[in-house]
């Protein structure tokens, strides 16, 4: 019995992070954006009667069309309910089809047809990315809306309180309301710039999960999948199967196939040199070059290609030596031009100390030592600790190290520079 | 709740034979027996019907400028109305001003989805 | 604009003999034929109804537990559209689908609300 409600509770779980979001687009569109929290309780209801029904019995053949079929069947109650009322606004030509019993079941199947939902789901990602809301915003909504979140996960997720997550929330529902934003794909002009508002949540979130420091082991898988599957689903729908899209897509696959040979059972850090190659996803990385030659149709060249092409030397490497650090560099000096990016400039030396070694390094690092901002950098002082202990200059590394020990707050990033300092010290 | 349909039929011949006085106080009848059912929330809608009429028959070809029942069975007008029951509705029903024309109101539960 | 009503009498029994995915083919073409009023913004409402039904009569306020008139001159629903006149209302009545299934429209003006 026990085993039985094991299963219903993973399958359902499984069902409803994958599904829920596109249900309640679906909704959404249906009530308005003006009834979000009504589209969420007809989901949840849906669940809930899942959960007991299958547990008397059984899980149906197809679940995913029986969990559908629930929450249309709410929906219709929900509209009958609200017929005459003024919480739903049925002005529109086709949702008047919804108050009229000779129409109602057709119009409604109609919201419900595949193509449909995905494009839905679609559109409240694009709702949600609007550029006016906080990119903070902008993916607790998705957590919690689209990707069935619960307010304490999406809580865990930013290890802040659930207070925080729905005042945000909060916020983001009435700029809807405020704003009328309808969820929709963009017009063909504007489809670019809301699909990179759109990619730079997804690779939030994505890194959220991938670098993130937080022990939450499940939470961490959580958004690293669902990351990927609203990457995937805008590849599902032609008007936004873009170059960049592809790009993305084929960097969350390179790195997703890294994942499990990252770090020790104890969860720390371990450096791609010592990594087990043997253990990185061969199918991932397949996928991620399939997708990275997808990226390169068009004249597109953005952030993601050129970190999808970085990610994908490293994949195709069979050992650490085998590495071409000249693809690599050439990468980084292309990313600099698109995105002066602090980061991006101290992953560049850490190639040039790779390719060139430590006296070229170090003269690609002075450019940046009157910069003040550098200083904060936890990685600056780990960089120039590298370059200084392959130049010999121990003390001067340890010192860097400490330094950088000062100022992350990862755990498991000060662990791998104590190991280097202790690494130094063992070898005197 | 479901809802319901009441089709009123007949009286023509008792309105077209009323004063303008009894008239008043007859709407005024109707004005209180519906206020009655808004104030219950029971009230959905419902308009008379002027007696002018087309028929449709055989698939549209056919077309008579009469409506399909008269005297006794022509519609003269329809009320929607929410009721738990068709026995409940009958009973609301009873209520209705235009029994004293003569009409005969018809109850029929409204079909919210096949 | 003014309002009017079709009244749907009769086709029960055509009805009856369809399977259901033609019962559900026909439904679609009543959504296209009203989604059309719709859009020209001349649908205002309507419903289908159940065939069962209680009649009172006048004076003895007797209830009797069928509708008034049946078979063919059931009533089997109702629509609400706005036209200029009558005419254009026939004219709009003749795409109704249910024509075909043996179901004849009756075409009525609304009362004005204003008098």
């Amino acid at each position: 019995m026990e085993n039985r409600e094991e299963r219903i509770d993973h399958t359902l779980n499984h069902l409803f992070r994958q599904e829920s979001g596109k249900m309640v687009s679906v909704l959404i569109k249906i009530f308005g954006t003006e009834n979000i929290e009504l589209a969420e309780d007809v989901v949840q209801d849906a669940l809930i009667k899942a959960l007991e029904t299958w547990k008397y019995r059984g899980i149906p053949d197809n679940p995913r069309a029986w969990l559908y079929r629930t929450a249309k069947n709410r929906a219709i109650d929900v509209i009958r309910r609200n017929k005459y009322s003024q919480v739903i606004d049925f002005s529109d030509p086709e949702k008047q089809l919804l108050t009229s019993g000779y129409t109602l079941a057709s119009t409604m199947d109609n919201y419900w047809q595949e193509q449909h939902i995905k494009d839905d789901f679609l559109g409240m990602m694009y709702a949600c990315c609007h550029p006016d809301i906080s990119q903070e915003n902008q993916i607790t909504f998705i957590l919690k809306s689209l990707c069935g979140f619960s307010t304490k996960e999406v809580a865990r997720s930013f290890l802040c309180s659930e207070d925080t997550i729905s005042k945000r929330l909060y916020r983001t529902k009435e700029y809807f309301r405020k704003h009328k934003i309808r969820p929709e794909i963009p017009a063909l002009g504007k489809i670019s710039s809301r699909t990179l508002t759109v990619l730079s949540a997804i690779y939030l979130m994505f890194n959220e999960g991938y670098n993130s420091t937080h022990a939450d082991q499940l939470i961490r898988k959580d958004l690293i999948t669902q990351a990927m599957l609203l990457c995937r689903s805008l590849l599902s729908v032609e008007r936004t199967q873009l170059p960049e899209v592809y790009a993305l897509m084929a960097l969350m696959c390179f790195h997703t196939a890294r994942i499990e040979s990252r770090l020790t059972e104890e969860g720390e850090l371990i450096l791609l040199a010592k990594q087990d190659r043997a253990r990185w996803n061969k199918e991932l990385i397949q996928s991620g070059e399939h997708y990275l030659n997808q990226a390169a149709f068009g004249n597109v060249l953005t952030t993601y290609h050129l970190e999808a092409a970085i990610a994908y030397q490293h994949c195709s490497a069979k050992k650490y030596e085998d590495t071409n650090w000249e693809e690599i560099l050439e990468c980084y000096e292309l990313l600099l031009k698109i995105a002066n990016d602090p980061v991006v400039f101290l992953n560049r030396c850490l190639v040039i100390l790779e390719l060139k070694g430590p006296e070229e390094a170090s003269k690609a690092l002075e450019k940046v030592k009157d910069n003040k901002l550098m200083d904060k950098y936890y990685i600056y002082h780990a960089t120039l600790g590298e370059i200084q202990q392959r130049l010999g200059k121990t003390d001067k590394a340890i010192a860097c190290y400490k330094k950088a020990i000062q100022l992350t707050q990862s755990k498991q990033e000060k662990r791998l520079l104590n190991d280097k300092i202790d690494t130094i010290v063992n070898s005197r | 709740m479901k809802e319901f349909m009441f089709i009123i039929r007949g009286g023509e011949d008792k309105y077209s034979n009323t004063s303008p006085e009894e008239m008043q106080k007859h709407m005024q009848h109707w004005q209180e027996w519906m206020g009655g059912l808004a104030q219950a929330e029971q009230l959905v809608g419902g308009q008379p019907l002027m007696t002018e009429a087309r028929t449709l028959t055989e698939r549209g070809e056919k077309i008579t400028d009469r409506p399909l029942a008269e005297g006794k069975e022509l519609v003269g007008g329809y009320l929607i109305i929410k009721a738990d029951s068709l026995d409940q509705a009958a009973q609301v029903a009873k209520g209705c001003p235009s029994f004293e024309y003569d009409c005969s109101v018809e109850v029929r539960e409204i079909n919210l989805m096949e | 604009m003014k309002e009017f009503m079709f009244l749907f009498r009769g086709g029960d029994e055509v009805w009856d003999s369809k399977s259901p995915e033609e019962q559900q083919r026909q439904m679609q073409n009543w959504k296209e034929w009203i989604g059309e009023m719709a859009q020209q913004e001349k649908f205002v409402g309507g419903e289908r109804l159940f065939t069962h039904g209680n009649t009172i009569s006048p004076g003895t306020m007797k209830v009797t537990d069928r509708p008034l008139t049946e078979g063919k001159e059931l009533v089997g629903g109702y629509l609400v559209v706005k036209a200029n006149d009558l005419e254009e209302a026939t004219e709009m009545a003749k795409g109704c689908p249910g024509l075909h299934w043996d179901t004849h429209v009756e075409v009525r003006e609304v009362w004005p609300e204003e008098k």
